[in-house]
């Protein structure tokens, strides 16, 4: 319960409500280590403190990053702050993805929406960076608008210049300066048509999670090859507090990443 | 077993409250109940069958500070607060509330190990004491309890004008060997006769047989799509009572204060019966007091032993059966929700 002090070195405003924040310890060097798709709670006293999911990959030996939506009371106050400020942190918490099993060898899937590609943007520049150890690597990611896609810079200038690596980008509506694909997430999977060999991974608004999986299911896919994480409130991040159980499992222990079949093994109340 | 007369117990308690902190359960006047209170010369042990409060207090107090903060422009100082705690004895826990701290060491001591916790609970040495006159709203003996056989690092009984005594475990023997010069060594027969006398009460009890086969992980889904959960928490009212009153209940909140120079970070009980429990930006999973109802009881009869091999999230104390304002307790749920499952 005793956090440890960040220093946040860099911001960078990703889009109109989300900024994100590179952070290292007072010894300039990365607090903790990680796995793709832990997180950490970060607060400033008196504030808050929120669970928030450790975005830059583990392979990043320097810093971390969080990507941070404005809806609330802590959230609003990271958006306000300048570079220099300490929060602090406490960490990691929860289970990843399994990337260094069942992930092995794999072809990987990723969809994500909006603000959903935080928690997964870990896992693709994990595998990246050991690029031997997976197979292909497809990411369908949506917004609402260009404007709103995360990491759009990255995405430009690393993800989609790397061999192997295959994104499929698309926003809601037409928006002057895109000539991209146009078009809901859930309809953009099946335009695109993964086959069956791939591994899924899917974040995003409930919505596109509930129509992605359906779609999923239609063509072919299994519950038990389609994972995600879950997002419920969370005090401790350990198991104790009692708040973010979905029936017999925590999120913040168990979880955040659960496959689907697990899921649908516990209560449906998310 | 040794015994001591029980005339001498102020003696005793003198005795031990020379050396540790020492609490016992007597009447409050202030609070007009029993509650465990630290002992001071004249102060008696209560008749009461048990506490209004359980005795979770001791290693889960209802707030706790966590941690210190000092802020300096944009820099954060942290400060560890915890201090050694004292050694402390609690004497004449029920056997119930016994069995609770094994619960709360499930949550708290598993891993990753809550230290607060663990040091209040290393510093504290429990001596039960066996009841003679259960209550008809007790119910421990369903979740294996002997009420005549309380655990804990030492026990008592009370039969006629003797206290006898056993430990238990290591600490145990350190508070017998502390008392030593007060008591004289016995046989057991005595506490044998009042045992078999408190176990034929027991088994009349009106819940103490309540069954609870079928309640378990494997049958989740059953008995959380149940229907009976719309008409059993109709009345709740969402007070939280059942959850403050019980000594395994243990959610809690993390908030911050304010201070002259810097911010407090504290932990605090919490409800689940509470509406904002698990209110987020984007919705709230349990809408109404029907989800935070269920949650309860689910908690203590289905996820608890699910994650626990079996054992579940109450001993039987009654404290919920007494308190609610409605009447609603978990027996009831475990009857009405019995016929989902056999
Ligand atoms: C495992 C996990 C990973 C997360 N990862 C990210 C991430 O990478 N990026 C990101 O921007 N956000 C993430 N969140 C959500 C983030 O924790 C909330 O947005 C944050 O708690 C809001 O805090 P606040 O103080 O700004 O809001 P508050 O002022 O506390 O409240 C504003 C509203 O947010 C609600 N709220 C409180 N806690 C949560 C919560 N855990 N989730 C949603 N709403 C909440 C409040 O009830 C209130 O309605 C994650 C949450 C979890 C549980
Ligand atoms: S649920 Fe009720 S009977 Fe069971 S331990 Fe809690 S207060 Fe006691
Ligand atoms: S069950 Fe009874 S004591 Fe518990 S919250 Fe509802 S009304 Fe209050
Ligand atoms: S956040 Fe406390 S139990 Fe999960």
């Amino acid at each position: 319960m005793i956090p440890k002090i960040g220093v946040v070195t860099d911001i960078r405003i990703d889009t109109p409500d989300i900024k994100t924040f590179r952070v290292v310890g007072l010894d300039g060097k990365k607090v903790f280590d990680h796995m793709p798709g832990q997180c950490a709670m970060l607060s400033i006293p008196g504030v808050g403190e929120a669970m928030f999911s450790i975005t830059s990959s583990p392979t990043n030996t320097e810093y971390m990053e969080f990507s941070i939506k404005k809806c609330g009371c802590l959230t609003t106050w990271l958006h306000a702050m300048d570079v220099g400020q300490q929060i602090t942190i406490r960490g990691p918490y929860g289970k990843h993805f399994p990337v260094e099993d069942e992930f092995k060898g794999k072809d990987i899937l990723v969809i994500a929406g909006g603000v959903g590609l935080a928690p997964v943007r870990s896992v693709v520049n994990y595998i990246r960076a050991k690029r031997q150890d997976y197979g292909k690597l497809k990411i369908i990611y949506g917004s609402r608008s260009k404007d709103d896609l995360l990491d759009y810079k990255e995405i430009l200038e690393e993800w989609m210049q790397d061999e192997g690596v295959e994104v499929h980008l698309t926003i809601d509506r037409p928006q002057e300066g895109w000539d991209g694909h146009v078009g809901f997430v859930p309809n953009y999977v099946k335009e695109v048509n993964p086959s069956l060999n791939y591994t899924v991974i899917m974040c995003g608004p409930p919505i596109m999670i509930k129509f992605s999986l359906a779609n999923l299911k239609e063509m072919g896919f299994a519950e038990t090859q389609v994972y995600t994480t879950m997002e419920l409130r969370m005090k401790c991040g350990v198991g104790k507090c009692g708040r973010c159980n979905i029936g017999s499992k925590y999120v913040c222990k168990d979880g955040p990443v659960f496959r689907f079949d697990q899921l649908d093994a516990l209560p449906n109340e998310y | 077993m040794r015994k001591l007369p029980i005339d001498q117990l102020s003696a005793l308690f003198q005795t031990l409250d020379e050396k540790e902190a020492l609490y016992i359960p007597a009447d409050d006047p202030a609070a007009g109940q029993a509650r465990f209170m630290r002992y001071r010369e004249g102060l008696e042990m209560t008749h009461a069958l048990n506490t209004v409060r359980s005795a979770k207090d001791f290693f889960f107090p209802q707030t706790e500070n966590l941690v210190d903060f000092k802020l300096k422009g944009k820099e954060i100082e942290i400060i560890d607060p915890r201090t050694e705690h004292e050694d402390f004895v609690i004497f004449g826990v029920r056997a119930c509330d016994a069995r609770s701290f094994t619960i709360l060491d499930k949550v708290f001591l598993a891993d990753p190990v809550d230290t607060y916790y663990q040091s209040r609970r290393e510093h504290g040495t429990i001596v039960t004491l066996a009841c003679t006159q259960p209550e008809e709203t007790c119910f421990c003996t369903a979740f294996g309890i002997d009420p005549a056989a309380p655990e804990g690092d030492a026990r008592c009984w009370i039969e006629g004008d003797s206290l006898y005594m056993e430990a238990l475990t290591e600490k145990g023997e350190k508070f017998l060997d502390s008392v030593k010069g007060l008591t004289s060594e016995c046989g057991d027969e005595a506490v044998r006769a009042q045992q078999e006398k408190t176990r034929k009460i027991a088994e009349d009890l009106p819940f103490g047989k309540l069954n609870l086969e079928g309640f378990n992980g494997e049958n989740m889904l059953k008995l959380f799509d149940s229907k009976e959960w719309a008409s059993l928490s109709q009345a709740c009212l969402g007070c939280g009572t059942c959850t403050f009153v019980c000594p395994t209940c243990q959610c809690y909140d993390i908030r911050d204060f304010k201070t002259n120079d810097g911010v407090v970070r504290f932990r605090c009980w919490d409800s689940c019966m509470y509406s904002d429990f698990t209110k987020m930006a984007s919705g709230n999973p349990r809408l109404t007091q029907l989800e935070r109802f269920r949650q309860r009881f689910m908690h203590k009869l289905v996820y608890f032993p699910a994650n626990n091999e079996g054992e579940y999230g109450c001993v039987g104390c009654g404290r919920c059966l007494a308190k609610c304002p409605i009447s609603m307790n978990i027996v009831k749920v475990a009857k009405a929700l019995a016929e989902e499952v056999r």
